[in-house]
């Protein structure tokens, strides 16, 4: 499966939940698959979603799905100690590692080689971390917001976008109806 | 005056309630004092990218963030103050230790020095410089404006603010 494919399997998870996903092709997926007010879509700054989501789990009781990249994790190593460290129990990190840089024409990235991310996570401190097969990140998510602890799936998948049009809403109105879906 | 103290309390004050630093030196007061307290909820980051998004996190949540590093950051966050921060209309104060200004001890700082007002100026953020002590008294204000124009603000503190560098 490639991540379109699993966006589109799990969109039904995703809907009720906070979700802060990626920059590039996979928030133009979630935006063109299942837009919700609960989605927040990074328009920018490369690395940042797993941060972003981190703290939004700190500030406030409401479960946060991150689906995030490993090319974006690659970029921003550092937030796995501050996970590791920090995360609060409703908060879940998805890294869906297809093993390249999708947004950017599928260059290949380290873990498509010798890096191991779920190795990585679980050395910086995370405690609950899961590697599942693009095939089973449903039933996977599902025990990971049912778990009651801060968890970060790896989904293996393959690599590969859909074509889908770029996000042409205002940076300020998706902040605005994000951040009243979660204060509602 | 504790001028930790009295920023912590402006902070505190101003609902200031989610705080990430990147440490300095400069700072470690400061950072010591906010890692103590109840009312603020303390991060430290890896790198000060990541502090903005966690701050950018913490804001969307309801929480009033901010973030304590050194200038050499601004070299680090520029794409992610224009494009997160700015793009995205968040209010930031920057609590910012001015390295490489008068009483700097080390050649190396005064190189980021010189491009951090005109970086600050090319992204069109408020910016703030601490002197002497007393300017510690615009705080409150500073803090009052940049939640008033959701924007990232800077306040660039140096060495003579902080009281110099001692025998370092």
């Amino acid at each position: 499966m490639i991540r379109s494919e699993i966006l589109k399997e799990i969109a039904p998870i995703l809907r009720d939940q906070l979700v802060v996903c990626n920059i590039g092709i996979p928030s133009q997926e979630l935006h063109a698959i299942d837009d919700q007010p609960t989605n927040f879509y990074m328009l920018g700054t490369m690395g940042l979603a797993s941060s972003i989501g981190l703290g939004l789990a700190l500030a406030q009781p409401k479960p946060v799905i991150v689906i995030d990249g490993d090319g974006s994790i690659l970029t921003n190593l550092g937030t796995l100690p501050t996970i590791g460290n920090n995360a609060p129990s409703n908060y879940v990190l998805m890294i869906i590692d297809n093993g390249s840089y999708g947004s950017t024409g599928d260059q290949p990235t380290y873990t498509s080689q010798r890096t191991d991310l779920t190795a990585m996570a679980r050395a910086a401190g995370c405690a609950r971390v899961v590697e599942v097969q693009d095939v089973d990140t449903g039933p996977a998510l599902k025990e990971a917001l049912a778990s009651g602890e801060a968890t970060v799936m790896v989904v293996k998948c393959d690599s590969g976008n859909a074509k889908m049009p770029v996000i042409t809403m205002d940076p300020v109105v998706i902040c605005d109806r994000f951040m009243k879906a979660v204060a509602s | 005056m504790n001028i930790d103290k009295r920023i912590a309390d402006d902070l505190a004050a101003n609902g200031v309630s989610f705080v990430t630093t990147v440490p300095c030196k400069q700072l470690a007061g400061v950072i010591e004092e906010i890692d103590q307290r109840d009312d603020i909820f303390h991060i430290p980051s890896n790198k000060e990218d990541e502090g903005m998004g966690l701050c950018a996190g913490a804001w969307m949540g309801g929480k009033r963030p901010a973030i304590i590093m050194q200038n050499t950051a601004i070299g680090v966050t520029i794409n992610t103050l224009a494009t997160l921060i700015q793009f995205y209309r968040m209010p930031l104060p920057m609590l910012i230790s001015y390295r490489g200004e008068l009483r700097e001890p080390v050649a190396c700082q005064v190189e980021m020095a010189v491009h951090t007002k005109a970086l600050l100026t090319q992204l069109n953020i408020p910016t703030y410089h601490f002197h002497w002590q007393k300017d510690v008294e615009e705080l409150d204000n500073i803090l009052k404006y940049t939640f008033m124009c959701n924007k990232p603000v800077a306040i660039l503190t140096d060495a003579n603010f902080w009281g110099g560098y001692g025998d370092q």
